[in-house]
C-alpha cells in the first residue's frame, strides 16, 4: 500500500523539479520550488521521518518561498538565460 | 513590498489566520520532547506569523506588532538562554547540558522534562527572533516602505 503512494509522490516530485529549472518566469519557479518541497516533506512523512517532514513543510515550503519571492520583487523577474 | 492598494480580504485574512498560527506554534514548542517539533519547528512557524503580518500590511503597522531593533537582542537572548541552562547544569557539578543536576524539582524525569523545555524555549525565540531579522534586511532601503 505504502510503495504506490511513494511512487505517485516521486513522480510529483520530478514534475516539480523540471517544471521549477524550465520555466522563465522567476515567479512560477519559486512557487513550484515550494510545490517540490511539499512533496519532499510529504515523502519524508510517507517514509516515517515526522520530525523532519514537519520541519522541511515548515521551512522549505514556508519561509524559503517568502525570502525567495522578496529576492525577485528586488531584482528582475524574468529569467535572462 | 510593493504594494498596489490596500486589499480589504487579504488583510482581514492574513490578520485572522496569524493568531492561529502562533498557538499552533507555540503548541508544537511546548510538545516538543513528546511528539514531533520542536523549538525549531515551533521558532519557524512564530516567525512565519510575524512575517505574514509583515507581508500583508506593510513594514509601518507590523512595527507595532514586532519592532525590527527587537530582533537582535531577541536573538542573542534565546542563545543565552540555551547558553545559561547548560552552564546551570555544570555549576551543579554535572557536565554541560546534563539536564538531571538541575536543581529544580525532585524527581530526575522532571528535571530533564524542564531543562528540555528551558532549551527549546530558547531556540525558539532565537530561530524567530533570527528570521525576522532576515527578512527585515532583505526589505531594508526598498522604496515603498
Amino acid at each position: 500500500m505504502n510503495w504506490e503512494i511513494e511512487i505517485v509522490l516521486f513522480v510529483c516530485l520530478l514534475i516539480a523539479a523540471f517544471v521549477s529549472l524550465y520555466v522563465k518566469n522567476l515567479l512560477t519557479a519559486v512557487i513550484t520550488l515550494s510545490v517540490f518541497s511539499f512533496f519532499t516533506a510529504l515523502i519524508y512523512v510517507a517514509m516515517g521521518a515526522i520530525d523532519v517532514g514537519f520541519t522541511e513543510a515548515v521551512v522549505g515550503a514556508g519561509v524559503t518561498g517568502v525570502l525567495l519571492i522578496i529576492t525577485i520583487y528586488r531584482t528582475s523577474r524574468r529569467s535572462s538565460d | 513590498m510593493e504594494r498596489k492598494k490596500d486589499n480589504p480580504i487579504v488583510s482581514l485574512v492574513s490578520r485572522t489566520v496569524s493568531p492561529f498560527i502562533m498557538l499552533f506554534a507555540l503548541y508544537v514548542i511546548f510538545h516538543g520532547h513528546y511528539s514531533p517539533g520542536g523549538g525549531f519547528q515551533g521558532g519557524t512557524m512564530l516567525a512565519a506569523a510575524f512575517i505574514l503580518i509583515r507581508l500583508s500590511l506593510g513594514m509601518e503597522i507590523s512595527q507595532l506588532q514586532f519592532k525590527s531593533r527587537w530582533a537582535t537582542p531577541l536573538g542573542s537572548a534565546g542563545v543565552l538562554i540555551y547558553f545559561g541552562t547548560g552552564l546551570v547544569a555544570l555549576l551543579f557539578g554535572g557536565n554541560f547540558l546534563d539536564y538531571g543536576f538541575i536543581p529544580i524539582a525532585e524527581a530526575v524525569a522532571e528535571r530533564r522534562s524542564i531543562g528540555i523545555l528551558c532549551i527549546e524555549i530558547g531556540v525558539a525565540i532565537a530561530v524567530m527572533a533570527i528570521i525576522v531579522s532576515i527578512y527585515d534586511d532583505l526589505l531594508e532601503g526598498s522604496s515603498d516602505d
